[in-house]
């Protein structure tokens, strides 16, 4: 067997010794004659080149009203042991790549800082060559912050197998460690682990987001499989709470599940909702749960994630007290008993919940995490016979019972069940 | 001729049909002209909530609130379903 020699391809480079004759009139080589600048030589030209300010400068901007970008371009294991606060960090290598989406605005003034400045030197050339207008090099960086005794934050960072895991979070600047380390800390309730709560908690788990709470008295059933993907066929019989927990915990182990097997009721919801949640999402399957949570939101000021579905069709909105409508401004009642659409006669498409659930589970973390524009005030029916999605406007209602000027609610209803089929088909 | 949404929940009331055509110069009068063509939905719809071109009568002119030629209405009842 003939082995191919492995060659390094000869690079040929001009010698600055062999002169300009030596290359005959190739004159663009010419740079290559002049002496490399040392690195030394090249950051002092670079320094000169950019604004620094000295700690004491960029202490004072730190506390202005609107103070500037503080990014920070050391290499993780520097920032984890601890940063200028509020500063946003992208090591040096990933600078051109990452600053856009992380900084659009290219005015906003940046102060820029390593360990000790030299990095950062090169960092502040890059930005300006990349059209940010303000920009300034923190002279003696972080070294000599932290020797002035100005502020520094300590991160918490993820472990090694965090970061793996999260990795494709920690990409998107709209995350990125700080907004994973804080779904971790997010605790989100889960009304029902159904069809909507199945996809919800599958999504919110796998997110890593550090507690899910999960209110649920049913047990699984094999109707229950076509689309409550949570379950399993060997979970037949089990509680939905448990099974569901169970699924979350062989998925991320990250992930504190706490269970109520319960059916929520005017007796349990303060408790319940008690728990210091940051995000409820509603996946309730009737009407008296899905007003008595309403109500109990809104006194405890908590965020509903609201989703139903009916066959092919469904709507999502999130009910967030203050900012928008709640359930009741948009129906104040529920209907009649003898209006409520036969239970019977429903059915879903199993896929569907798997939609209406997933928006859900997104509405949920992009309000842990405090980023984009939740459905806030804004209706969204999704049709999956036609694969169409429409939004209608919601307003909140200043006659509201329960969240308007003058509220006539102001204890828990507990509404009669008039669909008794709809639970046991869950 | 306005078009008008059936919610899933009252298809049966109009024969399965999705979306139906009704006349009428206000929401008012379309509703009128919807149950006399579907008169099962007599007693339901006024449950429902209206929305002209996606915006709530009741931030409009309630039942007066004016259509215009070719107006997109939709009827959305509360829907209770998480199965």
């Amino acid at each position: 067997m003939g082995v191919v020699p492995l060659t390094k391809p000869q690079r040929v480079l001009p010698r600055p010794a062999q002169g300009p004759a030596a290359l005959g009139d190739r004159t663009e080589d010419a740079i290559f004659l002049k002496p490399m600048p040392s690195y030394r030589e090249l950051l002092q030209q670079v320094k000169s080149e950019i604004d620094e300010v000295d700690a004491a400068h960029a202490a004072r901007l730190l506390g202005d009203d609107d103070p500037p970008l503080f990014l920070d371009v050391r290499e993780q294991d520097e920032w984890d042991e601890g940063h200028i606060p509020g500063a946003l960090h992208i090591p040096r290598g990933n600078l051109e790549s990452r600053i856009e989406g992380a900084a659009p605005d290219r005015e906003r003034p940046v102060v820029v800082y390593c360990a000790v400045g030299s990095r950062s030197a090169f960092a502040t050339k890059t930005l300006e060559e990349l059209g940010y207008t303000s920009v300034v090099n923190l002279a003696g960086g972080y070294t000599d912050w932290k020797r002035n005794g100005f502020a520094t934050q300590l991160s918490r960072a993820l472990e090694p197998d965090q970061r793996r895991r999260y990795s494709r979070h920690l990409l998107i600047p709209e995350v990125g460690e700080e907004g994973q380390l804080r779904l971790l800390d997010a605790r989100i309730l889960l009304i029902g682990a159904g069809g909507l709560g199945s996809p919800a908690a599958l999504y919110l788990a796998a997110a890593g987001v550090g507690t899910i709470g999960i209110v649920d008295d049913d047990v699984v059933d094999e109707s229950n499989l076509q689309r409550q993907v949570v379950h399993s066929t060997e979970r037949l019989g089990e509680p939905k709470a448990e099974s569901a927990k169970r699924t979350i915990e062989s998925l991320n182990a990250d992930v504190h599940v706490k269970i109520f097997r319960e059916r929520l009721t005017s007796e349990n919801v303060d408790r319940i909702l008690g728990e210091g949640w940051d995000v409820i999402v509603d996946g309730a399957d009737n009407f008296p749960t899905r007003y008595l949570l309403n109500d109990a939101s809104v006194w405890h000021g908590l965020p509903v994630v609201h989703g139903s579905i009916f066959r092919f069709e469904g709507q999502v909105t999130v009910l967030k007290p203050g900012d928008g409508p709640c359930y009741r401004c948009l129906f104040p009642q529920p209907p009649p008993p003898e209006l409520a659409p036969s239970c019977a006669e429903g059915g879903v498409l199993g896929v569907l919940p798997g939609i209406i659930g997933s928006i859900q589970a997104s509405e949920a973390l992009k309000l842990a995490l405090g980023i984009g524009e939740p459905l806030v005030g804004r209706l969204l029916l999704v049709d999956a016979l036609s694969t169409s999605f429409t939004e209608v406007h919601l307003r909140r209602d200043p006659a509201c019972p329960v969240c308007g000027e003058s509220p006539t609610i102001t204890e828990y209803i507990d509404y009669v069940e008039f669909c008794q089929a709809a639970r046991t088909q869950v | 001729m306005s078009r008008v949404r059936i919610p899933p929940t009252l298809r049966a009331e109009t024969g399965g049909r999705v979306e139906v055509e009704a006349e009428g110069s206000s929401v008012r009068d379309l509703l009128d002209d919807l149950t006399a063509r579907f008169p099962a939905l007599r007693g339901q719809i006024e449950h429902a909530n209206v929305y002209v071109d996606r915006q709530d009568i009741r931030t409009l002119d309630g039942l007066d609130t004016a259509l215009a030629e070719n107006s997109e209405v939709i009827l959305l009842p509360a829907m209770a379903g998480g199965v």
